[in-house]
């Protein structure tokens, strides 16, 4: 089991790229796009912002350092977040009534690293949600990690890793999609 | 029995039928925990989650706090999670190692890992005291009983009652079924728990683990949509959708196949729900587990064991196993509306890593706190909690199929999947639990 030391990964000085003013602002513009979309609720865009093999995963430790093969929160592709919204359009989903809300707030964006020839990012960020369901509000706080890739028509995710402070649970009822 | 004030058990069970009372009243929920979890064998951990001298694990068995340890000489103990000096716990994580003994935070007592006392600062100032290191108050305290079987480690807070076999009876066919499934006739756990709460009687969570009517029904959204996307990706990619799919897809099955599962009852409510997965496909990764098996077990017992056909195993009162997907839920009751599980999956020893990955899948589609499977049915567990709450009626219904059950040697078969049996028989032993004279 893991000692006080390192459960506390800060002491560690993460590495920032020298980005330029004009990154720095697309980045942001794309996340606080995928926040909207997802207080939103527009699956469709959703799907959109990821590569074709692109992957939404939350750990279940802050230590783990893949999600192949491991035990995650969520781990998901393409098929898997297509089952998700299925399930959660599907008239029988009862626990989405009444559905649940959210608001999302990502901030302190660093980008971490840049392919100077590919423009594809490392980019990390904090994240704050609070979210309403059934006369009940539950908040989450944590760490986005996206590497994204660069192309016309702009970003698009390859790996979103999501870090939630409290990973070890107890959850409080589920997660019923991603935050 | 009457019970502290105000009821009778013996009223509120009925052969087919239970009083609400059994799932909202918080004086009955207090003699559940001291009649039913601190007297029987309650699932505490698996050794795998100990290997190493000093290693430990906490958990509860009903309101006691208690810490699963390693000692030197490879047992397991387990222990009150309580200093006897001033009553600290000794472990406030949930595992780590303690290196050779537990050291208290607050005045530096130590222990041995058995729970004996090893030193007491300023011994001196307990000259001419009552206190004394050969009283029993000097030491951590054990629990009353302690047993593993094939690695799962249980304990009982009562020096009375049955061995740990003769309690589990019939129902270790399951435990054996996870085991045997191993090449090497071992699982060892992953470990990661996930840890949920549900806003709901203990029970509730227990009864569902074998409705077989449910699952159509609750889980429609999330099997149909499953379905929908099993059929896209043969179409987009050419490729047979991966097994886990069939995970989520299978609780789509038309009703009248759930029908055509069987439901056992073991004695001390203990209950089985026949498979229904079909989890013995052709692919490569099956054929080459099934060669390793062979090679351990020789062909006949292969069959044997790979033909063991169990979906869920309840050991009553503590325990939801899925033994052919290595998944475990054990249940701690916090308040008569309020339970936690601590959700577990094991690795088949020596089996290849596409088998371990198959009971990842499933832990991961149906346990995990994502889970598009759990997330209806905690709602209706919600949902039964509030509406038991209310007068607008006493009962609860346990009548479907009842008085078809045949029973032999204390176990009930019905034949028919959508019996509630296994409702039933959970509470014969509920009431055994509730009206025997002595508490722990
Ligand atoms: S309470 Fe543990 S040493 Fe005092
Ligand atoms: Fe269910």
């Amino acid at each position: 089991m893991s000692s006080a030391q390192d459960v506390l990964p800060g002491a560690v000085s993460l590495p920032v790229a020298n980005a330029s003013l004009e990154t720095q602002h697309a980045v942001e513009q794309f996340l606080y796009r995928q926040a909207e979309i997802l207080d939103d609720r527009l699956w469709d865009d959703w799907l959109a912002l990821f590569t074709p093999e692109g992957h939404y995963w939350m750990p279940a430790a802050p230590e783990q350092m893949v999600g192949e093969g491991q035990p995650n929160i969520f781990y998901e592709d393409h098929y898997l977040m297509r089952v998700r919204i299925g399930r959660i359009n599907h008239p029988n989903a009862w626990s989405q009534y009444p559905p649940n809300r959210t608001g999302h707030v990502v901030s302190n964006v660093v980008v971490e690293a840049e392919d100077p020839s590919s423009g594809d990012l490392v980019v990390r960020s904090k994240f704050y949600v609070a979210e309403y369901r059934n006369d009940e509000q539950r908040f989450f706080a944590g760490k986005y990690r996206h590497h994204l890739t660069s192309g016309p028509d702009g970003y698009r995710i390859q790996l979103q890793r999501v870090d939630i402070v409290n990973v070890e649970g107890p959850f409080d009822y589920v997660l019923q999609y991603w935050i | 029995m009457a019970g502290g004030n105000g009821f009778n058990v013996d009223d509120l069970v009925e052969p087919d039928r239970v009083h609400r009372a059994c799932y909202v009243d918080e004086e009955i929920f207090e003699r559940e925990i001291r009649h039913i979890f601190h007297k029987a064998w309650i699932y505490v951990g698996h050794e795998s989650q100990v290997p190493k001298a000093g290693d430990y694990a906490t958990t509860v068995i009903g309101r006691q706090p208690v810490i699963m340890v390693r000692h030197p000489d490879r047992s397991i103990h387990v222990l009150y999670n309580r200093c006897p000096h001033r009553g600290a716990m000794l472990c406030s994580q949930r595992a780590g190692n303690v290196g050779s003994a537990f050291t208290c935070s607050y005045h530096s007592w130590q222990f041995k890992l058995d729970g004996k006392v090893r030193h007491i600062p300023i011994q001196n100032g307990y000259d001419n005291t009552r206190f004394s290191l050969d009283s029993p108050d000097a030491h951590m305290k054990a629990v009353a009983r302690m047993e593993v079987y094939r690695g799962f480690v249980f304990a009982s807070l009562s020096a009375e009652g049955p061995d740990l076999k003769d309690w589990l009876g019939t129902a270790i066919a399951g435990i054996d079924d996870m085991c045997d499934r191993a090449p090497e006739g071992e699982v060892e756990v992953v470990p990661t728990c996930f840890r949920m709460v549900q806003k709901s009687n203990w029970k509730i969570f227990l009864e569902n683990q074998l409705d077989a009517v449910h699952p159509s029904i609750t889980h429609t959204s999330t099997g149909l949509a499953a379905q929908k996307v099993e059929q896209e990706m043969l179409a987009e990619t050419g490729q047979p959708p991966p097994l886990s799919y069939h995970y989520i897809s299978a609780f789509a099955m038309e009703l009248d196949k759930w029908g055509a599962l069987d439901v056992v009852g073991h004695p001390n409510g203990h209950c089985v729900l026949q498979g229904y997965m079909g989890l013995r496909p052709t692919d490569p990764d099956t054929l080459e587990y099934e060669a390793v098996m062979r090679k351990h077990y020789g062909p006949e017992r292969t069959e044997e064991i790979l033909d063991v056909n169990i979906h869920h195993l309840l050991v009553y009162p503590c325990l939801s196993i899925q033994s052919p997907l290595q998944q475990l839920r054990a249940v701690r009751p916090i308040a008569a509306d309020r339970t936690l599980t601590e959700i577990w999956h094991f690795r088949l020893k020596g089996a290849p890593e596409p088998i371990y990955r198959r009971a990842l899948d499933y832990f991961y589609l149906v346990n995990s706190p994502s889970t598009m499977i759990n997330a209806d049915d905690l709602y209706n567990f919600r949902k039964c909690q509030e509406g038991l709450q209310s007068e607008g009626g006493d009962w609860v219904s346990f009548h479907r199929n009842a008085g078809q059950d045949r029973v032999e040697g204390g176990i009930t078969t019905t034949n028919i999947g959508f019996s509630e049996a296994p409702m039933r028989n959970q509470f014969e032993a509920w009431r055994d639990y509730m009206t025997a004279e002595t508490a722990s």
